[in-house]
């Protein structure tokens, strides 16, 4: 079938595989995205002034129920996908054999660093004192 | 260039929704680092967020901001054509929507983001 319209989304593969899986994860975790960023947006950026943000703001406040613990580490995983496989779309678009497979196994690293780095702030940072 | 070339407004909404993205890539990198300071070394996060909170800092926010917002309402625009294609025929004045969406949601936020510079 041929593409009549102009349009932003890439094309649904069309054979079951892992394109076709990834081209809904990156619809899926993107509409999760639309209600977790723009909340995260919201509430630090709007409701509470980041000039306010000390790390004893982090610990006490923000971070002082296990619910936005979970939730920062649920938008932390998701943002993650989303994000590598975003740049997967545009390294694919520029590169092409190995050096796309080097600069998008750096991209993969990044993301598992990235994750590392989340994962324990989100878990370590003292409970609130007192 | 851009105006010259004939893709209209299709081909800018993709083009934006490719730098914006990158552009919060770039962010989320930097802020998973300077929170994960905050456990490690939480004076040196301290030292970051004073930089947040400086004027170019503030708006490198609204920037951001505005980023996100475009990427987010172009990403459902995306996925509403992606899963009902008979919106495909409206992708024009979907993206003026978006626009008219990220102006009134967006004014307010970028005032109340920018006030501190001017003393207020």
């Amino acid at each position: 079938m041929t593409q009549r319209y102009s349009r932003s989304g890439s094309i649904r593969p069309t054979r079951q595989g892992s394109e076709r899986t990834i081209w809904y994860l990156m619809r899926v975790t993107g509409l999760a995205l639309f209600v977790l960023s723009l909340s995260h947006f919201l509430i630090l950026h709007v409701l509470y002034d980041p000039k306010d943000q000390t790390a004893a703001f982090i610990a006490n406040v923000r971070w002082s129920s296990l619910f936005w613990r979970a939730n920062d580490w649920l938008f932390l995983i998701v943002v993650i996908i989303h994000a590598v496989l975003g740049i997967r779309i545009v390294v694919g678009d520029y590169l092409k054999g190995a050096v796309r497979t080097a600069v998008m196994t750096a991209f993969y690293l990044l993301g598992l660093l990235l994750f590392t780095y989340g994962t324990i702030v989100v878990v370590t940072l003292p409970k609130p004192t007192g | 260039m851009l105006i010259r070339y004939r893709g209209g407004e299709g081909m800018l909404a993709w083009a934006f929704h490719r730098i914006s993205g990158v552009a919060i890539w770039v962010f989320v990198t930097l802020h998973i680092i300077d929170i994960f300071l905050a456990g490690a070394n939480p004076g040196a996060y301290n030292t970051v967020l004073q930089v947040y909170a400086s004027p170019i800092g503030r708006i490198g926010e609204t920037v951001l901001g505005a980023a996100l917002l475009y990427h987010s309402l172009n990403g459902l625009r995306i996925i509403i054509m992606d899963f009902w294609p008979v919106f495909t025929r409206y992708h024009r004045q979907l993206w003026y929507l978006n626009w008219a969406l990220f102006t009134i949601v967006g004014l307010p936020v970028a005032f109340i983001i920018l006030k501190p510079i001017f003393g207020q």
